[in-house]
């Protein structure tokens, strides 16, 4: 049976990691990853495979489980944007050294552009760092072919792999032939090796020595050798790509018509890139353009800097995301063709994304701002980044910098002579995956701030993944759950207060009560729990009553600007508010922003009359 | 010159739709490339996801036929689908020259010379048939319609085959489907 269905890149690995026998998997979410895990357990459950799979608390918890499975002769993947590769790069380091005895895959999806994280890095220059071979590929079905050569490869070795998809592969769809599953087989069997898995410094350079014959062994391994497109010809000049780079070039090369003038290559595995062919482009062509997301990996592995051009050249640009208009300008240049002058697609621009009607966020943010009009707000990775627009988050830097940033903040004003207000805020899933550490720590040195976990109960951003708080696991079956409050009273914080925040006036009151305690006590915890609006929309109830604007709105602006619910709509002509019908929730808390007390809602269960 | 020489020519259709979110531009990209597959094209879409989806600007390429890259360039876009009028400004740049513009809007547009324009006022529409969020299909169904299916310059499908891609996507029918088919057929109406 071969049948054509549609695949997202995400679900493409997904496919690919199953059909090849993953026992155990392991994520943390983050665009452009999220998908991935999810659709691992939609397709153990198709496959009837027995497999562990889980959203784990973070990233280096995943890989640390994924791993273990994988020394234990099982096959494991652990998958995560690559900011999160960064928080998993401690065990993957040590990872690379003692190996593995079962295919170890680490799926981490870089995000050139960027479009949904704080940085453009490269993660194949983690894996570089590591030690460990890393897969690009160009498009979703190669990314779940690779997905099996991954574990091969890993087998082959004993090594840590990295499968590295970017953007425009994890959220590309195409037709697909789905592979059929292997069901994994195999049984953990775990052989003591004290010298090897729990290795002293002496033993590690052992392994060093080892991880780098594995190293130059794999740079000769012909599975994943670069591939030629057009073998027949014998041109003076190379263009080498990798990742979805690739795949705009060869379109390209087919509408420029250069295919029968410069030699193209796909490196499909950038690092180790494979030795001969290093010496192959060296000894062949005078001119070689490397075209690569989203530093210059196999560029600087390309050792002669007289004959290739690329990102060290300034033939490519530094920064970015390698859209095809640009691809098109390089390859023109560099073929000595006409260069194309068309515009760039807009990146960013047009109508900013801000937070869903209904979001009890705007609540929390806007209480701050009354309850702490003069503070500082440190702030953190999730939805209600957003919240820039409200003037309610000074600070974001990485997952769980909220609380220690709270504290620095302190800490620096303490020495200065000065108090400040601080308040600081964070998601559950976030306070889970970094938050507690910091929040030790302040207890510890006395910070004085207040800290509001934005407890939503899901990982919404990402689409609503399940948190350690909920009870539901990946697959949607019971599991245990951490109690927020016993946590963090568990953290040594005396001020532990739970509230709905779009109950405002009271939400308000709760915050001053918080501040002062944080004045002259420490850390205070205020805990905003109200369920996500995503998630509460699609699970029904009574229709809440319809939000109406009386003849009282002034047009002051107040609610558009310091609340900003898209449902609130600014009418120009008519110099006063009206609501969207089609985006208002009904949640109501617009009732009590408003100074002028023009805006109402009917009783529950009535229609607009 | 091109890597089809010698195969039999495929239908080769370079689409963009571009919304903000909420209004179904995913869903719709997934429906057009399930019809492309089930017409027996290849098909590469390329979507927008995570930040973007909170109100922001939504924008969808879809590729119908033998292409690699995922992503359509500025000036190829044979077809420019604008589910939010104000997007226009960002995004008439993929519009190729003798490229059709099918825009949600009151009153037609000016898109620029050499340019087909065809608005219809979908949110309208939309609204007054108790569909409201099916504003996607009643704008699908237009362009379907106005530009022609399957034909030379057309879409690469006809109506009915995005009604069985409907169908195989909500199967068991119900009233979703039955919503999502008078969506369909409201746009069609006022596109013939």
């Amino acid at each position: 049976m071969s049948e054509r269905i549609l695949m997202q890149g995400n679900d493409a690995i997904a496919r690919g990691l199953v059909a090849a026998g993953c026992a155990v998997a392991a994520s943390y979410p983050g665009t452009p990853a999220s998908e991935i895990l999810a659709s691992i357990d939609r397709w153990r459950k198709k496959s009837g495979a027995t497999m562990h799979v889980e959203w784990a608390v973070n990233e280096k918890v995943a890989l640390e489980i994924a791993y273990t499975a994988a020394i234990t002769g099982l096959r494991a993947a652990v998958s995560m944007k690559q900011v999160g590769l960064n928080v998993a790069s401690d065990p993957l380091l040590s990872a690379a050294y003692l190996g593995v005895t079962g295919g170890f895959l680490v799926v981490s999806a870089d995000d050139p552009g960027p479009h949904s994280s704080q940085t453009e890095q490269d993660s194949r220059l983690l894996a570089m760092m590591a030690k460990v071979p890393v897969l690009d590929p160009a498009s979703p079905s190669q990314a779940m072919a690779l997905a099996g050569t991954g574990f091969d490869l890993s087998e082959a070795f004993g090594v840590p792999v990295m499968l590295r998809p970017t953007t425009r592969v994890c959220h590309a769809s195409q037709d697909v032939d789905a592979p059929p599953f292997r069901p994994p087989v195999r049984e953990a069997r775990f052989v003591k090796d004290p010298a090897r898995w729990a290795a002293t410094p002496v033993y590690r350079r052992l392994l060093h020595d080892r991880l780098a014959e594995k190293i130059a062994a794999i740079a000769a391994w012909p599975a994943t050798a670069p591939v030629r497109v057009n073998p027949d010809i014998a041109p003076a000049k190379a263009v080498v790509a990798s990742g979805v780079a690739f795949a705009h070039a060869r379109e390209l090369f087919g509408e420029l018509g250069m295919s029968d003038r410069i030699a193209l290559y796909q490196v499909i595995q950038p690092y180790p890139l494979h030795a001969a062919f290093i010496d192959h482009l060296l000894e062949t062509y005078a001119e070689i353009l490397v075209l690569e997301e989203s530093a210059p990996v196999i560029e600087m592995q390309v050792a002669d800097r007289r004959r290739v051009r690329g990102r060290m050249t300034g033939a490519v640009p530094a920064t970015g995301e390698l859209l095809p208009e640009i691809i098109a300008r390089i390859l023109s240049r560099f073929a000595g063709l006409p260069v194309p002058d068309g515009k760039l697609s807009a990146q960013g621009g047009g109508r900013r994304p801000t937070l869903c009607p209904g979001c009890a966020h705007r609540s929390s943010f806007y209480a701050i701002r009354k309850a702490a009009p003069a503070g500082i707000y440190p702030s953190d990775i999730g939805c209600y980044t957003l919240v820039i627009n409200l003037g309610a988050v000074d600070t974001v830097l990485c997952m769980g910098a909220a609380v220690s940033q709270a504290a620095g903040f302190d800490y620096a004003h303490r020495i200065s002579g000065k108090q400040v207000d601080i308040v600081a805020t964070i998601g559950d899933s976030t306070f889970y995956h970094a938050g507690i550490p910091p929040l030790i720590d302040a207890v510890v040195q006395g910070a004085r701030f207040v800290l509001v976990i934005l407890d939503n109960g899901t990982t919404a951003m990402t689409g609503n993944q399940p948190t350690p708080g909920t009870g539901i696991g990946a697959g949607g079956e019971t599991t245990a759950a951490v109690d927020m409050e016993g946590l963090v009273r568990a953290c040594g914080v005396r001020f532990c207060r739970t509230a709905n925040p779009d109950l405002l006036p009271e939400f308000v009151a709760l915050l001053k009560e918080a501040l002062v305690h944080a004045r002259e006590r420490g850390v205070a915890v205020v805990i905003a729990r109200q369920p996500c609006a995503m998630v509460a929309r699609t699970a029904g109830g009574k229709e809440p009553g319809a939000i109406m604007i009386t003849g009282e709105c002034a047009g002051c602006r107040h609610c558009v600007d310091r609340f900003e619910c898209p449902a609130l709509v600014f009418d120009e002509a008519a110099n006063r508010i009206r609501i969207d019908e089609m985006t208002c929730t009904g949640c109501g808390v617009c009732v009590s922003v408003c100074p002028a007390g023009a805006i109402r809602q009917e009783p529950d269960g009535e229609k607009r009359s | 010159m091109s890597a089809d020489v010698g195969k039999p020519p495929l239908p080769r259709q370079q689409i963009v739709l571009s919304g903000v979110g909420g209004q179904g531009i995913l869903f719709l990209s997934r429906l057009l490339a399930e019809a492309a597959i089930a017409g027996g094209f290849p098909v590469l879409t390329s979507e927008t996801h995570g930040m973007a989806q909170r109100g922001g600007v939504v924008l969808s390429h879809l590729k119908v036929g033998g292409f690699d890259s995922p992503l359509v360039r500025t000036g190829r876009a044979d077809l420019l689908l604008v589910l939010r009028e104000e997007n226009l400004a960002l995004h008439r740049e993929f519009l190729a020259d003798g490229g059709a513009l099918i825009v949600n809007a009151p009153d037609p547009t000016d898109a620029g010379p050499g340019m087909r324009v065809h608005a219809v006022d979908a949110d309208a529409l939309a609204l007054s048939a108790g569909v409201p969020h099916a504003v996607n299909l009643v704008l699908l169904g237009f362009a379907l319609a106005r530009i022609g299916g399957a034909t030379a310059g057309g879409f690469f499908c006809a109506p009915g085959e995005i009604r069985e891609a409907l169908s195989r996507r909500q199967g068991g029918g119900g009233s979703r489907l039955a919503d999502a088919l008078s969506a369909l057929d409201l746009g069609i109406v006022h596109g013939t």
